[in-house]
């Protein structure tokens, strides 16, 4: 067991500090610090083609397919730099970190080929068709039909709170294409590209003002017949692999988020005077020991090299950083008091912190709510027996 | 940078578990909380095994004075396994008063205790005291809640950067054990009349090394407690049935075990990052001491008091052990500095005292 790094480990923090600094003080100054999802896309697009030009873009990955087949200390160290330097949130995360990973264990070598390089260089940018209306929880529920017409898929059907859709190119879909099938049995897993007549995006408006959600309308929307991940029908395997990627490396980075929106309080409680308050100094030093917690996790459940050991703990993450950073916001909210209350503009836009406490809400929703994360934590984790199941 | 355990670590932590489930048994347990004098709440053939056979007791003190020269991390791996056993053994005071010897004490202080520590063969207390007054190497004034302080043999002393040891033979020196709430580890007050002591030749070192010694023993005991509340609430959930099910499928019942597991998952990365960042003296190791003792305790606490609630009727009764997790970890979180007292100084290394 060993917390410290290496001499070369060091020397490689350097090395991309040094990067990315002059990166963020230079050509990218004024996307620096951008925090929001949908602010400034293409010049963050421009950005992840800048990572992928000096191979930055995702180091984990193999250098065939554009990475650098970087150490976990050496992502580590990346991430940490990453946010340091202040750079913008990775506008491509669900390329990067779910669709890049899911296709480098389900895809074929030629799958690898067509869609990896695209990602790396920062090109195509993904998003996640996973929820319906009727199938939120419950995902094993989708209705979105596909059906084989000679060389292509036909889909027909409706994803909901899709993420990015309007600044997407591709969307990985969960469909059902076994007529009358019912559950995890019958679903196929697409690659799909958005720009088509058969696709209609339409944003949906959230509550903190923003509008980074969707709704996706499949209408005869075509994708070639092997642009699928897993066999025809058993594509479920494929969309609950893709979730384990969700507890990956991608944690240390939005943990260095959360780093920052952490800094920003403590600075904003000592600038009006809250930081000598006892009852909010407890706070700001509990919140301060969980993101600790959350990072030292982390690095427990990626340094194992025995899944088994970890599989449990890991499963636990989920609904930690979700309930720390939903506290997070609440206690900025006590922190600030009622000037967090008035918007510094004329629009309905929320600076860091107040956007925070608002937009932390969901971070206990996506991704499988808390109560269902409580469930696969008891189920899976301690072997508890399972949810019944009405009958549908 | 690895944070999983060696093999030979891995090893340590095998060995120490057999002990405990062998010899830490609740039957035990109950024998040595029902002891009295020099023998309450100590199970002194679980000792003569955990130190004379294994050679446990000086795990991590410097070989050259006949301990293993292992680190934090190995012996939170012990206190690991003792806590989840609630084994009645002075873990405690013996790695604090080894630790400050090794790091604070003078070279007769060393030659004369450190190798009967390391063998087990002496059981040492520490306590934080107020207002002792030294003239000439005669301590007066009082000790208040020492840990087994009824059966130890030396006693550390300190008061802020000052630490004295105090063999608890001498004349001066009156022991009065207490009946205590958490009968594993019963306190003392130990009343010092012109008591022979001798100053640590660098108190705030040694009294640093107790301390951190001291916080990684809680913490890993309340780790390994909380988790042995867990898996055992989880086994009696799988059979005691209720409505013709059992009682572990309802929501309600699963899902705060879960949120047991969700924090004894957050404990075990504090222990074990505390104690790394000790073992290699790292800036965050104040820090994490801190968080680990905090969060730890709480977290024992939480699971302690639902392993009561979620057995019912039963985890009320002295016959079932749920009390005595519950009561341990109580003392735990008064111990060595509460909750809100680690998170002020928590609070302090972010933002500096209150103005
Ligand atoms: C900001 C945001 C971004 C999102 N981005 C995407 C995206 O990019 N792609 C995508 O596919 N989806 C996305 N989602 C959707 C998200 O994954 C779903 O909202 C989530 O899985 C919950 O489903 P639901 O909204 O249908 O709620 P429901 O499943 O209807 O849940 C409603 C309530 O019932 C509870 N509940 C449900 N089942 C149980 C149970 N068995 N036991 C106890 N309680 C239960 C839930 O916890 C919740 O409190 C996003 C959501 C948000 C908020």
């Amino acid at each position: 067991m060993k917390l410290g790094f290496s001499p070369a480990e060091e020397a490689f923090r350097a090395e991309c500090a040094g990067w990315l600094q002059a990166q963020m003080a230079g050509p990218f100054a004024d996307i620096r610090g951008i925090h929001s999802l949908c602010e400034s896309i293409p010049r963050r697009k421009e950005w992840e083609q800048q990572l992928a030009a000096h191979r930055w873009s995702c180091i984990g990955w193999p250098a065939q397919w554009g990475g650098r087949d970087a150490t976990l200390a050496e992502q580590v160290i990346f991430a940490e730099e990453y946010a340091r330097a202040g750079a913008p949130n990775r506008v491509n995360h669900i390329g990067i970190e779910l669709a890049g990973p899911t296709i480098l264990t389900f895809g074929t070598e030629a799958q690898k080929a067509q869609y990896l390089p695209a990602i790396a260089a920062g090109t195509t940018i993904w998003c996640q068709g996973y929820s319906e209306p009727g199938a939120g929880s419950d995902l094993a529920n989708v209705k979105t039909r596909a059906a084989l017409d000679g060389d292509h898929w036909v889909v027909n059907g409706q994803k909901v709170w899709t993420s990015l859709a309007h600044y997407s190119d591709k969307i990985f879909v969960v469909t059902r294409s076994v007529e009358g099938s019912k559950g995890p049995k019958g679903i196929t897993f697409l690659l799909m590209d958005l720009d088509q007549p058969g696709i209609e995006v339409r944003p949906i408006s959230q509550m903190n003002g923003e509008a980074e959600f969707n709704e996706t309308f499949f209408t005869d929307a075509r994708c070639p017949a092997d642009a699928l991940l897993g066999a025809p029908g058993e594509g479920w395997k494929v969309a609950m692999g893709l979730l384990a990627f969700e507890r990956g490396v991608s944690t240390l980075g939005q943990q260095m988020q959360f780093r920052n929106e952490f800094d920003v309080l403590v600075a904003a409680a000592r600038a009006n005077g809250k930081a000598a308050d006892p009852v909010i100094r407890q706070r700001l030093a509990k919140a301060e020991i969980g993101l600790r917690l959350m990072r030292y996790g982390a690095l427990r459940m990626l340094s194992q090299t025995d899944h088994s050991a970890i599989d449990g703990a890991a499963l636990t993450y989920k609904i930690q950083w979700a309930t720390w950073r939903r506290g997070l916001g609440e206690l900025a909210m006590d922190v600030l008091g009622q000037a967090a209350e008035i918007a510094p503009g004329d629009d309905y836009a929320w600076p860091l912190l107040p956007n925070m406490y608002l937009s932390s809400r969901a971070d206990t929703i996506y991704g499988g709510t808390n109560q269902i994360q409580r469930n696969l934590i008891a189920e899976r984790g301690l072997g508890l027996p399972r949810e019944p199941r009405g009958s549908q | 940078m690895e944070f999983a355990f060696t093999d030979e670590q891995a090893m340590i932590a095998d060995t120490v578990r057999g002990l405990f489930a062998e010899h830490a048994t609740r039957a035990r347990t109950r024998a040595a909380m029902a002891g009295s004098g020099a023998d309450a709440g100590i199970d002194r053939a679980l000792w003569a095994a955990f130190a004379g056979e294994l050679g446990l007791a000086g795990i991590c003190l410097p070989e050259a004075c006949g301990g293993a020269g292992l680190g934090m991390v190995e012996f939170a791996q012990v206190a690991e396994a003792a806590g989840a056993h609630l084994a009645a053994i002075p873990l405690l005071g013996v790695a604090m008063v080894g630790r400050a010897l090794a790091a604070g004490g003078s070279d007769a202080q060393r030659a004369q205790w450190l190798a009967p520590l390391a063998a087990g063969q002496i059981l040492a207390a520490a306590a934080r005291a107020e207002g002792l007054s030294d003239s000439a190497g005669r301590l007066t004034g009082t000790v208040q809640f020492v840990p087994h302080g009824g059966a130890a043999d030396l006693l550390l002393a300190w008061s802020g950067d000052q630490g004295w040891l105090i063999d608890l033979q001498d004349a001066g020196v009156c022991v009065t054990p207490h009946v205590t709430m958490d009968q594993t580890r019963p306190l003392a007050t130990i009343t010092l009349t012109h008591a022979a002591a001798t100053p640590l030749a660098d108190g705030k070192a040694g009294i640093s090394a107790a301390l951190a010694a001291g916080w990684i023993c809680l913490s890993a005991e309340a780790l390994g407690g909380a988790q042995a509340a867990l898996d055992q609430t989880v086994a009696y959930s799988r059979d005691r049935v209720q409505f013709g099910r059992a009682i572990g499928s309802f929501q309600a019942y699963k899902h705060r075990l879960a949120d047991m597991m969700i924090e004894i998952e957050q404990a075990r990365s504090a222990v074990y990052w505390a104690a790394c960042a000790i073992d290699e003296g790292s800036d965050e190791a104040p820090l994490a001491l801190h968080a680990a003792k905090s969060f730890c305790a709480d977290t024992f606490h939480m699971c302690a008091g639902n392993m009561i609630q979620l057995h019912g009727g039963i985890g009320f009764t002295w016959d079932h052990d749920a009390h005595l997790y519950f009561k341990r970890a109580r003392a735990i979180v008064s111990m060595l500095g509460d909750g809100q007292w680690h998170r002020e100084q928590i609070a302090r290394l972010m933002m500096g005292a209150a103005a």
